[in-house]
Protein backbone atom coordinates (compact mmCIF):
# COMPACT_ATOMS: atom_id res chain seq x y z
CA UNK A 1 0.00 0.00 0.00
CA UNK A 2 0.67 3.83 -0.52
CA UNK A 3 0.85 5.91 2.75
CA UNK A 4 -0.33 9.19 2.09
CA UNK A 5 2.83 10.68 4.56
CA UNK A 6 5.45 9.02 5.79
CA UNK A 7 7.26 10.91 8.93
CA UNK A 8 10.55 9.54 9.36
CA UNK A 9 11.81 10.28 13.32
CA UNK A 10 8.90 9.78 16.34
CA UNK A 11 10.70 12.52 18.51
CA UNK A 12 8.00 15.66 19.45
CA UNK A 13 8.16 16.60 16.05
CA UNK A 14 7.59 14.10 14.21
CA UNK A 15 4.71 12.61 16.90
CA UNK A 16 2.84 15.80 16.27
CA UNK A 17 2.92 15.59 12.63
CA UNK A 18 1.95 11.47 12.54
CA UNK A 19 -1.07 12.74 14.88
CA UNK A 20 -2.23 16.07 12.89
CA UNK A 21 -2.37 14.35 9.47
CA UNK A 22 -3.77 11.31 11.13
CA UNK A 23 -6.43 12.96 12.67
CA UNK A 24 -7.28 14.35 9.66
CA UNK A 25 -7.60 11.52 7.66
CA UNK A 26 -4.67 10.93 6.01
CA UNK A 27 -3.11 7.20 6.14
CA UNK A 28 -0.08 7.92 8.26
CA UNK A 29 3.32 5.71 8.65
CA UNK A 30 5.55 6.57 11.39
CA UNK A 31 9.06 5.26 11.52
CA UNK A 32 11.73 5.81 14.48
CA UNK A 33 15.27 4.24 15.50
CA UNK A 34 14.64 3.93 19.04
CA UNK A 35 12.70 0.89 20.66
CA UNK A 36 9.85 3.70 21.93
CA UNK A 37 8.44 7.25 20.56
CA UNK A 38 9.31 10.43 22.50
CA UNK A 39 12.95 11.87 20.82
CA UNK A 40 15.73 12.94 22.86
CA UNK A 41 14.50 15.23 25.17
CA UNK A 42 10.79 13.64 25.75
CA UNK A 43 12.35 10.18 25.89
CA UNK A 44 10.59 7.54 27.07
CA UNK A 45 11.77 4.79 29.60
CA UNK A 46 11.74 1.28 28.70
CA UNK A 47 8.84 -0.65 29.55
CA UNK A 48 8.55 -2.08 33.26
CA UNK A 49 10.81 1.12 34.64
CA UNK A 50 8.82 3.53 36.69
CA UNK A 51 10.72 6.69 36.45
CA UNK A 52 9.47 9.95 38.50
CA UNK A 53 8.18 11.99 35.89
CA UNK A 54 9.50 15.29 35.61
CA UNK A 55 7.84 18.13 32.71
CA UNK A 56 9.45 16.87 30.22
CA UNK A 57 8.08 12.84 31.06
CA UNK A 58 4.72 14.69 31.39
CA UNK A 59 4.70 16.47 28.07
CA UNK A 60 6.05 13.53 26.46
CA UNK A 61 3.40 11.38 27.66
CA UNK A 62 0.58 13.55 26.42
CA UNK A 63 2.43 13.54 23.19
CA UNK A 64 2.77 9.94 23.04
CA UNK A 65 -0.74 9.42 24.06
CA UNK A 66 -2.13 11.78 21.34
CA UNK A 67 0.09 9.71 18.90
CA UNK A 68 -1.54 6.36 20.05
CA UNK A 69 -5.28 8.11 19.74
CA UNK A 70 -4.71 9.44 15.90
CA UNK A 71 -4.67 6.56 14.12
CA UNK A 72 -1.14 7.13 12.68
CA UNK A 73 0.91 3.28 11.90
CA UNK A 74 4.25 3.48 14.22
CA UNK A 75 6.96 1.36 13.43
CA UNK A 76 9.76 1.97 16.19
CA UNK A 77 13.39 -0.12 16.33
CA UNK A 78 13.46 0.63 12.29
CA UNK A 79 16.45 1.55 10.92
CA UNK A 80 15.77 3.57 7.46
CA UNK A 81 18.83 3.29 5.39
CA UNK A 82 17.69 4.11 2.03
CA UNK A 83 15.70 6.94 0.46
CA UNK A 84 13.95 6.81 -3.40
CA UNK A 85 11.66 8.99 -5.26
CA UNK A 86 11.50 12.40 -5.07
CA UNK A 87 15.07 13.95 -7.34
CA UNK A 88 16.48 10.23 -6.64
CA UNK A 89 14.92 8.37 -9.55
CA UNK A 90 15.99 7.80 -13.00
CA UNK A 91 15.58 10.87 -15.20
CA UNK A 92 12.23 10.24 -16.94
CA UNK A 93 10.49 8.22 -14.18
CA UNK A 94 7.62 9.29 -11.37
CA UNK A 95 9.23 11.66 -8.55
CA UNK A 96 5.95 9.79 -6.46
CA UNK A 97 5.50 7.91 -4.44
CA UNK A 98 8.68 8.67 -1.63
CA UNK A 99 10.22 5.33 -1.15
CA UNK A 100 12.01 4.32 2.76
CA UNK A 101 13.82 1.35 2.90
CA UNK A 102 14.53 0.42 6.05
CA UNK A 103 14.84 -2.68 8.52
CA UNK A 104 12.69 -4.08 11.81
CA UNK A 105 13.78 -4.27 15.48
CA UNK A 106 14.57 -8.02 14.02
CA UNK A 107 16.75 -6.92 11.49
CA UNK A 108 14.40 -8.04 8.31
CA UNK A 109 14.00 -5.79 5.42
CA UNK A 110 10.70 -3.37 4.21
CA UNK A 111 9.87 -0.94 2.15
CA UNK A 112 7.30 2.13 2.76
CA UNK A 113 6.36 4.08 0.22
CA UNK A 114 4.47 7.43 0.49
CA UNK A 115 2.95 10.20 -1.49
CA UNK A 116 4.50 12.69 1.14
CA UNK A 117 7.76 12.96 3.98
CA UNK A 118 7.94 14.29 6.61
CA UNK A 119 11.26 14.68 8.01
CA UNK A 120 12.03 14.92 11.41
CA UNK A 121 15.66 13.94 12.23
CA UNK A 122 16.62 15.71 15.44
CA UNK A 123 20.22 16.94 15.94
CA UNK A 124 23.39 15.25 16.24
CA UNK A 125 25.25 16.48 19.51
CA UNK A 126 28.98 18.50 18.14
CA UNK A 127 31.47 17.59 19.92
CA UNK A 128 34.72 19.27 19.21
CA UNK A 129 37.89 17.38 19.73
CA UNK A 130 40.31 17.65 22.24
CA UNK A 131 43.37 15.70 23.20
CA UNK A 132 41.57 12.42 25.42
CA UNK A 133 38.07 12.82 23.79
CA UNK A 134 38.15 8.98 22.61
CA UNK A 135 39.14 7.82 26.13
CA UNK A 136 36.61 5.78 27.67
CA UNK A 137 34.38 7.25 30.23
CA UNK A 138 34.12 10.84 28.27
CA UNK A 139 30.17 10.66 27.07
CA UNK A 140 27.95 13.31 25.51
CA UNK A 141 26.09 15.59 27.43
CA UNK A 142 22.84 14.27 25.33
CA UNK A 143 24.03 10.56 26.08
CA UNK A 144 24.34 11.56 30.10
CA UNK A 145 20.75 12.99 30.08
CA UNK A 146 19.43 9.71 28.40
CA UNK A 147 21.29 7.58 31.00
CA UNK A 148 20.14 9.33 33.88
CA UNK A 149 16.40 10.47 33.03
CA UNK A 150 15.51 6.95 30.30
CA UNK A 151 17.95 4.79 31.81
CA UNK A 152 18.61 5.38 35.32
CA UNK A 153 22.01 5.01 35.31
CA UNK A 154 24.86 7.00 36.50
CA UNK A 155 27.98 7.64 34.13
CA UNK A 156 30.28 7.16 36.79
CA UNK A 157 30.73 8.23 40.45
CA UNK A 158 32.72 11.69 39.68
CA UNK A 159 32.09 13.51 36.96
CA UNK A 160 33.17 16.76 35.06
CA UNK A 161 30.46 18.76 33.17
CA UNK A 162 31.82 20.67 30.05
CA UNK A 163 30.62 22.61 26.90
CA UNK A 164 27.66 24.90 26.21
CA UNK A 165 24.00 25.61 26.35
CA UNK A 166 21.23 24.52 29.19
CA UNK A 167 22.09 21.01 28.99
CA UNK A 168 25.60 21.78 30.90
CA UNK A 169 23.35 22.75 34.22
CA UNK A 170 20.96 20.59 33.63
CA UNK A 171 23.35 17.69 33.35
CA UNK A 172 25.12 18.76 36.55
CA UNK A 173 22.20 19.00 38.43
CA UNK A 174 20.28 16.00 37.87
CA UNK A 175 23.67 14.32 38.52
CA UNK A 176 24.20 15.49 41.82
CA UNK A 177 20.29 14.42 42.57
CA UNK A 178 20.97 11.46 41.24
CA UNK A 179 24.20 10.86 43.80
CA UNK A 180 27.03 11.46 40.99
CA UNK A 181 29.51 13.51 42.43
CA UNK A 182 30.64 16.62 40.16
CA UNK A 183 33.59 17.69 40.36
CA UNK A 184 33.44 21.14 37.74
CA UNK A 185 31.01 22.44 35.54
CA UNK A 186 33.19 23.90 32.76
CA UNK A 187 31.01 26.44 30.70
CA UNK A 188 32.57 27.67 27.53
CA UNK A 189 29.65 30.79 27.72
CA UNK A 190 30.81 34.03 29.78
CA UNK A 191 28.34 35.41 32.14
CA UNK A 192 27.86 37.87 29.45
CA UNK A 193 26.56 35.55 26.78
CA UNK A 194 24.10 34.21 29.59
CA UNK A 195 22.75 37.45 30.29
CA UNK A 196 22.26 38.40 26.44
CA UNK A 197 20.49 35.57 26.28
CA UNK A 198 17.75 36.14 29.12
CA UNK A 199 15.24 38.80 27.57
CA UNK A 200 13.82 36.32 24.92
CA UNK A 201 13.43 33.68 28.07
CA UNK A 202 10.96 35.85 29.69
CA UNK A 203 8.28 34.52 28.41
CA UNK A 204 9.07 31.45 29.66
CA UNK A 205 9.78 31.92 33.43
CA UNK A 206 9.44 28.05 33.67
CA UNK A 207 13.23 27.85 32.24
CA UNK A 208 14.28 30.76 33.81
CA UNK A 209 12.72 29.20 37.22
CA UNK A 210 14.27 25.40 36.23
CA UNK A 211 18.05 27.31 35.15
CA UNK A 212 18.11 28.74 38.62
CA UNK A 213 17.08 25.94 40.34
CA UNK A 214 20.19 23.99 38.93
CA UNK A 215 21.95 26.96 39.50
CA UNK A 216 21.40 26.66 43.05
CA UNK A 217 21.94 23.06 43.53
CA UNK A 218 25.40 23.30 41.92
CA UNK A 219 25.71 26.58 44.79
CA UNK A 220 24.68 24.33 47.67
CA UNK A 221 26.93 21.32 46.53
CA UNK A 222 29.80 24.10 46.28
CA UNK A 223 30.95 22.53 42.83
CA UNK A 224 33.03 25.08 41.24
CA UNK A 225 31.17 26.61 38.27
CA UNK A 226 33.71 28.02 35.68
CA UNK A 227 32.60 30.40 33.28
CA UNK A 228 34.38 31.23 30.12
CA UNK A 229 36.55 28.05 30.52
CA UNK A 230 37.47 25.09 28.22
CA UNK A 231 38.72 21.55 28.93
CA UNK A 232 42.29 21.42 27.59
CA UNK A 233 42.37 17.43 27.73
CA UNK A 234 40.85 14.41 29.46
CA UNK A 235 43.65 12.22 30.16
CA UNK A 236 43.69 8.56 31.86
CA UNK A 237 44.58 5.45 30.22
CA UNK A 238 42.34 3.07 29.78
CA UNK A 239 39.55 4.71 31.42
CA UNK A 240 39.22 8.70 31.89
CA UNK A 241 41.44 9.91 35.61
CA UNK A 242 41.71 13.62 35.11
CA UNK A 243 40.65 16.57 33.33
CA UNK A 244 42.44 19.71 32.26
CA UNK A 245 40.99 22.71 32.24
CA UNK A 246 41.30 26.45 31.42
CA UNK A 247 40.38 29.96 30.73
CA UNK A 248 39.28 30.47 26.94
CA UNK A 249 41.29 33.41 26.82
CA UNK A 250 44.18 31.47 27.60
CA UNK A 251 45.95 31.49 31.23
CA UNK A 252 46.61 29.31 33.79
CA UNK A 253 45.01 25.67 33.55
CA UNK A 254 43.68 23.64 36.80
CA UNK A 255 42.88 19.73 37.13
CA UNK A 256 40.02 18.00 38.38
CA UNK A 257 40.33 14.44 38.93
CA UNK A 258 36.97 12.52 37.95
CA UNK A 259 36.30 9.17 36.37
CA UNK A 260 33.86 10.49 33.74
CA UNK A 261 33.97 13.30 31.37
CA UNK A 262 30.36 14.27 29.83
CA UNK A 263 30.70 16.92 27.38
CA UNK A 264 28.89 18.99 24.45
CA UNK A 265 29.57 21.67 22.23
CA UNK A 266 25.76 22.47 21.18
CA UNK A 267 23.32 20.79 18.58
CA UNK A 268 23.77 20.92 15.30
CA UNK A 269 20.43 19.53 13.02
CA UNK A 270 20.49 16.24 11.25
CA UNK A 271 20.77 16.90 7.62
CA UNK A 272 21.56 13.28 6.58
CA UNK A 273 18.21 12.76 4.45
CA UNK A 274 17.55 16.45 2.93
CA UNK A 275 21.27 15.94 1.83
CA UNK A 276 20.61 12.87 0.04
CA UNK A 277 17.16 14.18 -1.40
CA UNK A 278 19.28 17.18 -2.76
CA UNK A 279 17.64 19.64 -1.07
CA UNK A 280 18.67 23.08 -0.80
CA UNK A 281 20.16 23.99 2.44
CA UNK A 282 21.62 27.38 4.04
CA UNK A 283 24.30 27.59 6.61
CA UNK A 284 22.88 29.65 9.83
CA UNK A 285 25.02 29.28 12.74
CA UNK A 286 22.58 30.71 14.62
CA UNK A 287 20.44 27.34 13.82
CA UNK A 288 23.44 24.96 14.78
CA UNK A 289 24.67 25.10 11.61
CA UNK A 290 23.34 23.69 7.80
CA UNK A 291 19.55 23.75 7.90
CA UNK A 292 17.51 22.44 5.11
CA UNK A 293 15.83 25.90 3.52
CA UNK A 294 12.41 26.19 4.16
CA UNK A 295 8.87 28.27 3.81
CA UNK A 296 7.35 28.68 7.20
CA UNK A 297 5.31 25.59 7.03
CA UNK A 298 8.71 23.60 6.33
CA UNK A 299 8.15 22.71 2.54
CA UNK A 300 11.70 21.97 1.12
CA UNK A 301 12.90 22.88 -2.03
CA UNK A 302 11.80 18.92 -2.80
CA UNK A 303 8.23 19.04 -4.26
CA UNK A 304 6.22 17.03 -1.38
CA UNK A 305 8.80 17.18 0.61
CA UNK A 306 8.91 18.40 4.45
CA UNK A 307 11.09 19.05 7.64
CA UNK A 308 10.29 19.94 10.79
CA UNK A 309 11.90 19.94 14.35
CA UNK A 310 15.48 20.75 15.34
CA UNK A 311 16.26 18.96 11.98
CA UNK A 312 14.92 21.83 10.48
CA UNK A 313 17.20 24.20 12.48
CA UNK A 314 17.73 24.39 16.01
CA UNK A 315 14.77 25.65 18.34
CA UNK A 316 14.17 23.15 20.90
CA UNK A 317 12.27 20.46 21.70
CA UNK A 318 9.45 22.72 23.11
CA UNK A 319 9.09 24.22 19.84
CA UNK A 320 8.83 21.26 17.91
CA UNK A 321 5.31 19.79 18.02
CA UNK A 322 4.03 23.32 16.55
CA UNK A 323 6.68 22.87 14.15
CA UNK A 324 5.22 19.07 12.99
CA UNK A 325 2.01 20.24 12.77
CA UNK A 326 2.84 23.11 11.02
CA UNK A 327 4.65 20.48 8.71
CA UNK A 328 1.91 18.03 8.34
CA UNK A 329 -0.81 20.53 7.75
CA UNK A 330 1.11 21.57 4.74
CA UNK A 331 1.39 17.96 3.31
CA UNK A 332 -2.37 18.00 3.84
CA UNK A 333 -3.36 20.78 1.39
CA UNK A 334 -0.47 19.90 -1.09
CA UNK A 335 -1.73 16.41 -0.81
CA UNK A 336 -5.37 17.65 -1.56
CA UNK A 337 -6.60 16.05 1.92
CA UNK A 338 -7.46 19.27 3.13
CA UNK A 339 -8.47 22.82 1.33
CA UNK A 340 -6.99 25.70 1.17
CA UNK A 341 -9.11 27.60 3.41
CA UNK A 342 -9.17 24.47 5.93
CA UNK A 343 -5.27 24.64 5.97
CA UNK A 344 -5.35 28.50 6.55
CA UNK A 345 -7.89 28.35 9.34
CA UNK A 346 -5.80 25.10 11.39
CA UNK A 347 -2.50 26.58 10.92
CA UNK A 348 -3.00 29.86 12.87
CA UNK A 349 -2.38 28.10 16.14
CA UNK A 350 0.70 26.15 15.56
CA UNK A 351 2.31 29.40 14.06
CA UNK A 352 1.86 31.04 16.64
CA UNK A 353 3.23 28.72 19.08
CA UNK A 354 5.42 27.86 17.10
CA UNK A 355 6.62 31.46 17.19
CA UNK A 356 6.30 32.03 20.84
CA UNK A 357 8.71 28.38 21.99
CA UNK A 358 11.11 29.45 19.14
CA UNK A 359 12.16 32.75 20.48
CA UNK A 360 13.60 30.67 23.78
CA UNK A 361 15.43 28.03 21.39
CA UNK A 362 16.89 30.38 19.31
CA UNK A 363 18.58 31.96 22.13
CA UNK A 364 19.64 28.78 23.80
CA UNK A 365 20.90 27.68 20.12
CA UNK A 366 23.00 30.97 19.80
CA UNK A 367 24.39 29.93 23.04
CA UNK A 368 25.10 26.89 21.59
CA UNK A 369 26.52 28.50 17.89
CA UNK A 370 29.68 26.81 16.92
CA UNK A 371 33.05 28.63 18.42
CA UNK A 372 36.10 28.71 15.82
CA UNK A 373 38.44 29.35 18.75
CA UNK A 374 37.39 25.71 19.66
CA UNK A 375 38.29 24.54 16.81
CA UNK A 376 41.23 26.36 16.32
CA UNK A 377 42.79 24.94 19.44
CA UNK A 378 42.77 21.25 18.44
CA UNK A 379 46.36 20.27 18.44
CA UNK A 380 47.56 18.53 15.04
CA UNK A 381 48.30 15.06 16.59
CA UNK A 382 44.31 14.64 18.08
CA UNK A 383 42.26 13.12 15.67
CA UNK A 384 38.96 14.25 14.42
CA UNK A 385 37.31 11.62 12.86
CA UNK A 386 37.27 8.75 15.34
CA UNK A 387 35.59 6.34 13.45
CA UNK A 388 39.09 6.76 10.36
CA UNK A 389 41.06 7.55 12.68
CA UNK A 390 42.03 10.84 10.96
CA UNK A 391 43.79 13.68 12.71
CA UNK A 392 43.75 17.43 12.54
CA UNK A 393 47.73 17.33 10.69
CA UNK A 394 45.95 14.92 8.38
CA UNK A 395 43.25 17.43 7.69
CA UNK A 396 45.66 20.10 6.87
CA UNK A 397 47.73 17.91 5.06
CA UNK A 398 44.96 17.55 2.78
CA UNK A 399 44.30 21.17 2.61
CA UNK A 400 47.91 21.82 2.02
CA UNK A 401 47.45 19.36 -1.10
CA UNK A 402 44.58 21.08 -2.67
CA UNK A 403 41.46 20.19 -0.59
CA UNK A 404 38.75 22.64 -1.62
CA UNK A 405 35.69 21.53 0.25
CA UNK A 406 34.16 18.74 2.24
CA UNK A 407 33.44 16.31 -0.21
CA UNK A 408 37.14 16.65 -1.41
CA UNK A 409 38.42 16.19 2.45
CA UNK A 410 36.85 13.09 2.41
CA UNK A 411 38.25 11.49 -1.10
CA UNK A 412 41.90 12.64 0.44
CA UNK A 413 41.39 11.23 3.97
CA UNK A 414 38.82 9.41 4.88
CA UNK A 415 37.18 11.84 6.77
CA UNK A 416 33.68 11.40 7.52
CA UNK A 417 34.18 8.59 5.63
CA UNK A 418 33.51 5.50 8.87
CA UNK A 419 30.28 4.16 9.79
CA UNK A 420 29.12 7.54 11.94
CA UNK A 421 29.45 8.67 8.25
CA UNK A 422 30.82 12.02 9.53
CA UNK A 423 28.04 12.65 11.99
CA UNK A 424 30.45 13.19 14.50
CA UNK A 425 33.15 15.31 13.06
CA UNK A 426 31.73 16.83 10.32
CA UNK A 427 31.20 19.99 12.13
CA UNK A 428 34.57 20.18 13.43
CA UNK A 429 36.38 18.83 10.06
CA UNK A 430 34.25 21.78 8.07
CA UNK A 431 35.33 24.63 10.56
CA UNK A 432 39.16 23.35 10.09
CA UNK A 433 38.40 23.54 5.75
CA UNK A 434 36.23 27.05 6.67
CA UNK A 435 39.63 28.64 7.78
CA UNK A 436 41.51 27.94 4.55
CA UNK A 437 39.05 28.13 1.95
CA UNK A 438 37.10 31.06 3.19
CA UNK A 439 34.19 30.51 5.26
CA UNK A 440 31.61 27.52 5.69
CA UNK A 441 29.71 28.23 2.48
CA UNK A 442 32.87 27.38 0.08
CA UNK A 443 34.01 24.72 2.68
CA UNK A 444 30.25 23.08 2.14
CA UNK A 445 29.09 19.96 3.24
CA UNK A 446 29.33 16.16 1.89
CA UNK A 447 26.94 15.14 -0.48
CA UNK A 448 24.48 13.13 1.30
CA UNK A 449 24.94 9.33 0.39
CA UNK A 450 23.21 6.37 1.43
CA UNK A 451 23.23 3.95 3.04
CA UNK A 452 21.81 6.53 5.64
CA UNK A 453 22.60 4.24 8.53
CA UNK A 454 25.38 1.57 8.44
CA UNK A 455 22.96 -1.65 6.88
CA UNK A 456 24.31 -5.13 6.65
CA UNK A 457 24.91 -6.89 2.99
CA UNK A 458 22.71 -9.59 3.44
CA UNK A 459 20.03 -7.24 4.12
CA UNK A 460 21.12 -5.12 1.07
CA UNK A 461 21.21 -8.38 -1.19
CA UNK A 462 18.05 -10.33 0.55
CA UNK A 463 17.46 -14.19 -0.53
CA UNK A 464 18.83 -15.19 -4.17
CA UNK A 465 20.13 -18.22 -5.35
CA UNK A 466 23.03 -18.09 -7.45
CA UNK A 467 21.35 -20.32 -10.26
CA UNK A 468 18.49 -17.45 -10.35
CA UNK A 469 21.08 -14.16 -11.72
CA UNK A 470 20.55 -14.29 -15.23
CA UNK A 471 23.83 -14.54 -16.88
CA UNK A 472 23.82 -12.67 -20.45
CA UNK A 473 25.17 -15.10 -23.14
CA UNK A 474 28.91 -14.92 -23.99
CA UNK A 475 29.68 -12.48 -26.61
CA UNK A 476 30.37 -14.94 -30.11
CA UNK A 477 34.03 -15.77 -30.78
CA UNK B 1 31.29 -0.44 39.75
CA UNK B 2 28.27 -2.59 39.73
CA UNK B 3 25.21 -2.10 40.80
CA UNK B 4 25.80 1.34 42.93
CA UNK B 5 25.48 3.05 39.29
CA UNK B 6 21.88 2.28 38.97
CA UNK B 7 19.79 5.12 40.61
CA UNK B 8 17.76 4.41 43.66
CA UNK B 9 14.33 5.14 43.49
CA UNK B 10 13.60 3.84 39.96
CA UNK B 11 11.32 0.62 40.24
CA UNK B 12 12.74 -1.77 37.30
CA UNK B 13 11.99 -5.06 35.87
CA UNK B 14 13.96 -8.54 37.41
CA UNK B 15 17.21 -9.20 36.57
CA UNK B 16 18.25 -11.45 33.65
CA UNK B 17 21.30 -12.69 32.83
CA UNK B 18 23.80 -11.87 29.75
CA UNK B 19 27.24 -12.59 29.06
CA UNK B 20 29.68 -9.73 27.42
CA UNK B 21 33.11 -11.35 25.65
CA UNK B 22 32.15 -14.62 28.31
CA UNK B 23 31.54 -13.25 31.58
CA UNK B 24 27.91 -13.58 32.86
CA UNK B 25 25.93 -9.82 34.23
CA UNK B 26 22.77 -9.08 35.44
CA UNK B 27 20.64 -6.33 34.82
CA UNK B 28 16.75 -5.63 34.29
CA UNK B 29 14.99 -6.52 31.20
CA UNK B 30 15.13 -3.58 28.65
CA UNK B 31 17.75 -1.75 29.79
CA UNK B 32 19.86 -0.25 27.19
CA UNK B 33 22.36 -2.76 26.65
CA UNK B 34 25.20 -0.13 26.87
CA UNK B 35 23.34 1.61 29.91
CA UNK B 36 23.93 -2.30 31.55
CA UNK B 37 27.77 -2.38 30.14
CA UNK B 38 28.48 1.09 31.99
CA UNK B 39 26.53 -0.54 34.84
CA UNK B 40 28.51 -3.78 35.29
CA UNK B 41 31.65 -1.78 34.98
CA UNK B 42 32.37 -2.38 30.90
CA UNK B 43 33.74 0.83 29.23
CA UNK B 44 35.94 -0.93 26.95
CA UNK B 45 33.64 -2.25 23.87
CA UNK B 46 36.34 -3.06 20.91
CA UNK B 47 39.15 -1.20 19.08
CA UNK B 48 39.04 1.76 17.09
CA UNK B 49 41.74 3.34 15.11
CA UNK B 50 44.28 4.60 17.99
CA UNK B 51 41.75 4.01 20.59
CA UNK B 52 39.32 2.02 22.58
CA UNK B 53 35.68 2.24 21.78
CA UNK B 54 33.13 2.97 24.37
CA UNK B 55 29.47 4.42 24.26
CA UNK B 56 29.76 7.90 23.48
CA UNK B 57 26.77 9.49 22.27
CA UNK B 58 23.50 6.78 23.98
CA UNK B 59 21.63 7.87 20.46
CA UNK B 60 22.38 5.82 17.69
CA UNK B 61 24.73 8.18 16.06
CA UNK B 62 28.61 7.94 16.85
CA UNK B 63 28.84 3.68 16.39
CA UNK B 64 30.92 3.76 19.20
CA UNK B 65 29.54 1.13 20.58
CA UNK B 66 29.23 -1.46 18.05
CA UNK B 67 29.28 -4.80 19.61
CA UNK B 68 28.05 -8.21 18.45
CA UNK B 69 24.89 -9.79 19.92
CA UNK B 70 24.11 -12.86 19.40
CA UNK B 71 26.57 -12.91 16.71
CA UNK B 72 24.80 -9.78 15.02
CA UNK B 73 26.56 -6.24 14.85
CA UNK B 74 24.64 -3.82 16.66
CA UNK B 75 24.85 -0.30 18.16
CA UNK B 76 24.44 -1.19 22.61
CA UNK B 77 22.47 1.97 23.45
CA UNK B 78 19.64 1.24 20.82
CA UNK B 79 19.24 -2.79 22.08
CA UNK B 80 17.23 -3.84 24.91
CA UNK B 81 18.58 -6.06 27.23
CA UNK B 82 17.00 -9.25 27.31
CA UNK B 83 17.33 -12.87 29.32
CA UNK B 84 20.77 -15.15 26.89
CA UNK B 85 22.16 -12.00 25.22
CA UNK B 86 25.42 -13.47 24.19
CA UNK B 87 27.30 -10.14 23.58
CA UNK B 88 30.81 -10.36 22.56
CA UNK B 89 33.36 -6.96 21.09
CA UNK B 90 33.19 -5.98 17.79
Amino acid sequence: MIWDIAVLGAGPAGMAASAEAARHGARVMLLEESPAPGGQVYRASPAGFTVPRDADGRAGDALRAALAESGAKLRTGCRVWGLGGGPLVPEGAPAAPFRLDALDAEGTPFTAEARALVLCPGTTERVIPFPGWTTPGVLGLAAATILLKSAGVLPGRRAVVSGAGPLLYAVAAKLLKAGCEVAAVVDLASAAEWARALPALAARPDLLAQGAAWRARLLRARVPVLAAHSVVAAEGGEAVARVRVAPVSGGAERVFDCDTLLVGHGLSPATEATRAFRAAHRYAPESGGWVPVTDADGRTSVVRLYVAGDGAGVRGAAAAPAGGRLAALAALRDLGLITASEHDTTRAAPMRDHASAARAGAAMARVMAIRPALVAAIPRDCVVCRCEGVTRAEIEHALDDGAEDMNQLKQFTRCGMGPCQGRVCGEAAAELVAARVGGRERAGFATGRLPLRPVPMAALLGEFDYADIPVPAPAPL
Amino acid sequence: MTDDLRIKGITRPADVALTFDGRELRAPAGEPLAAALLAAGVRRLGEGPGSPRAAFCMMGTCQQCLVRVDGRLAQACLVPVRAGLAVTPA
